[in-house]
């Protein structure tokens, strides 16, 4: 009990921290809009990248895909700014293990991020003549656990990346090695495979976890007009072996002691 | 009769019947050369140390003496280089969890959460601690009204003061009932009136739960005020430990100090004097412990004129733990301390109305 009341109060203070921060919560909503409106919207009339799929049509999976990809590592800033404050210290001398502090910590940020992806769909349901997109309760619904799944692990790799970064500043270098290299390489808003894409680019793109999770939903989301790259199972499996891996790797970073 | 058996009852009677009518009050905690290197730096020397239950027991030293090492070994946050420690009974490494659960810490630097509210905190660390859910409740309301925050339970932590900040982390301590609660300087960098506070807090905290309280300071008259017992810590290894009067009468003595620029030269003429026990060289000129003061301090100003040494002031008094500290280490304490607190923490103490 002591592990699951534990797991349970530090998901609790995530979530709520998370819930008080109003300007966070507003700002996540124009990050999206801005790639969805100006991005998605005013190339739309420039580039065809699928035969079936309109601009906006194709990046809007891609742009929950880049919203979880985004606010999960941010979410590691988290343990950074717990550490610099202190409070990183009264979790790591609790008499809970490792394992559930770091699951704690993760289901509680995944909690966060799965708020500004369902907020996505929303901004997307609002926008649907606009953008010429169909969405549903029932696509929601179909994307969610896919969004869970890609959710944890990226999360954990936000955390993990925190606990062996020393301070606060260069968190900045997450964003030049991780988000933008996993953001372009995830097909996200351009294809990556296909005829007249470099072959070393197709390649690369495949040790892209994000690929199978903006492939899977854009299967869902797509319907028959989208031809998956991979199958819906295949992608599926990918990204849980992804999870199990991360998992595993942060809690082993966290558990590290001097 | 076979031997074997007999060996077998006197063993039963030894382990079963007559041992336990012994009770043996373990020590609250037990240190056996307890030793950590950071790169090849050796910040707690062999360190070896026993509290008994229910002291306060204090580690009196200058910043980077390795007091908080000590403390961070003993808390389980730091792997030990060697040696071993026991808390409550259970070792440092291999039962970490146990220890965890049976102490409460209040630490250097702030470490709680300030976007969660007073109460918040306290219930994080009651589910951290397995608290059953049912006496929660109770166990919050009282340390709240114990620390006096119960009117301000359900303010956001970032509305608190220094001190009542201070206070909330030392009632979050309590709350699981440890039986070590250990409090690493707990009124660096607060005013002098938060201070008498917290230390009026913490004596009666002694008063009404049964505890034992390991405090680390650099603040002489902390540790003085405090501790039923003090080890003064320098370059991680205790110089010298006992109660604080008893560590006062070592320099079997009183203190004289001058004031003067020519500390060298008076120094030098009052050496071999009879009743000067030591000399010791501080900051603006001279600190003497002598024997029989009284008579002493004449003479000396005597000397001084003789010798043409212009002495500025001069004052007797009886020796305090900062002369102690002196006496032991040839080096005045350092009294900086509130500076020393790292990032953050550093930023956020300033912050702290």
């Amino acid at each position: 009990m002591t592990e699951i009341r534990g797991l349970y109060t530090l998901w609790l203070r995530e979530v709520k921290r998370y819930l008080r921060d109003r300007a966070r919560i507003i700002s996540s909503f124009v990050q999206p809009l801005l790639w969805l409106v100006i991005f998605g919207k005013g190339l739309s009339t420039f580039v065809t990248v699928h035969a079936n799929l309109t601009y906006p049509q194709y990046i809007f999976p891609g742009i929950i895909g880049q919203t979880l990809l985004f606010t999960s590592m941010f979410m590691g800033i988290s343990v950074i700014w717990d550490r610099e404050f202190g409070f990183l210290k009264e979790i790591m001398v609790a008499p809970i293990s490792q394992f559930s502090v770091f699951l704690g910590k993760m289901l509680g940020d995944s909690t966060d991020a799965l708020i500004q992806g369902t907020m996505v769909f929303v901004l997307g349901a609002l926008l649907e003549t606009f953008l010429g997109i169909s969405l549903s309760l029932s696509v929601f619904l179909q994307c969610l656990p896919i969004m869970i799944l890609i959710t944890f692990g990226l999360v954990s790799v936000g955390l993990t990346v925190a606990s062996l970064i020393e301070s606060l500043e260069s968190f900045g270098v997450i964003q030049s090695f991780i988000n933008l290299p996993l953001f372009f390489l995830s097909g996200a808003i351009i294809p990556l495979s296909g005829p007249g894409v470099p072959e070393w680019l197709q390649i690369v793109s495949r040790f892209d976890p994000l690929t199978y999770g903006v492939d899977a939903l854009r299967t869902i989301i797509g319907g028959k007009a989208w031809k998956p790259l991979y199958p819906l199972y295949f992608n599926i499996t990918v990204i849980c072996i992804f999870d199990v891996a991360m998992i595993l790797i942060g809690t082993l970073m966290f558990s590290r002691r001097k | 009769m076979h031997k074997p058996f007999l060996e077998a009852s006197l063993l039963l009677w030894l382990n079963v019947i007559a041992l336990p009518k012994v009770t043996i009050l373990e020590n609250a905690i037990e240190t056996n050369e307890l030793t950590k290197c950071f790169n090849g730096l050796v910040a707690v020397d062999k360190l070896t140390i026993s509290v008994e239950q229910g002291e306060v027991f204090g580690l009196l030293g200058p910043n980077g003496a390795g007091k908080t090492t000590t403390i961070s070994m003993l808390c389980t946050i730091l792997r030990p280089t060697s040696g071993s420690a026991r808390v409550n009974g259970f070792d440092v490494v291999k039962q970490a969890t146990d220890v965890r659960k049976s102490i409460g810490i209040v630490f250097q630097d702030p470490s709680i959460d300030d976007r969660l509210t007073g109460r918040e905190n306290l219930y994080m660390h009651a589910n951290l601690y397995d608290v059953p859910p049912s006496e929660q409740k109770p166990r919050i309301d009282r340390v709240l009204k114990l620390v006096e925050l119960d009117t301000r339970a359900d303010d956001l932590m970032r509305t608190y003061s220094g001190g009542m900040r201070r206070r909330l982390e030392i009632a979050r301590g309590l709350i699981h009932y440890p039986k070590v609660l250990f409090l690493d300087e707990p009124t660096i960098g607060l005013d002098p009136q938060t201070r008498e506070h917290i230390w009026a807090y913490i004596e009666d905290l002694r008063k009404a739960h049964e505890v034992t309280i390991i405090l680390t300071t650099h603040y002489m008259d902390e540790a003085d005020r405090l501790s039923d017992r003090i080890a003064i810590m320098d370059y991680g290894k205790i110089v010298a430990s006992d109660t604080p009067a008893k560590l006062k009468d070592t320099l079997e003595g009183d203190v004289i100090s001058i004031k003067t620029k020519d500390a060298d030269k008076l120094s030098s003429v009052l050496t071999g004097t009879a009743g000067i026990l030591k000399i010791n060289k501080v900051e603006d000129g001279l600190d003497l412990t002598v024997r029989g003061g009284k008579a002493l301090l004449p003479r000396i100003v005597e000397t001084a004129a003789k010798n043409g040494i212009f002495i500025e002031s001069v004052s007797l008094r009886e020796p305090n733990l900062a002369d102690v500290f002196l006496h032991y280490t040839g080096r005045a304490i350092r009294a900086e301390g509130s500076d020393e607190l790292h990032g953050m923490s550093a930023i956020r103490r300033r912050q702290i109305k």
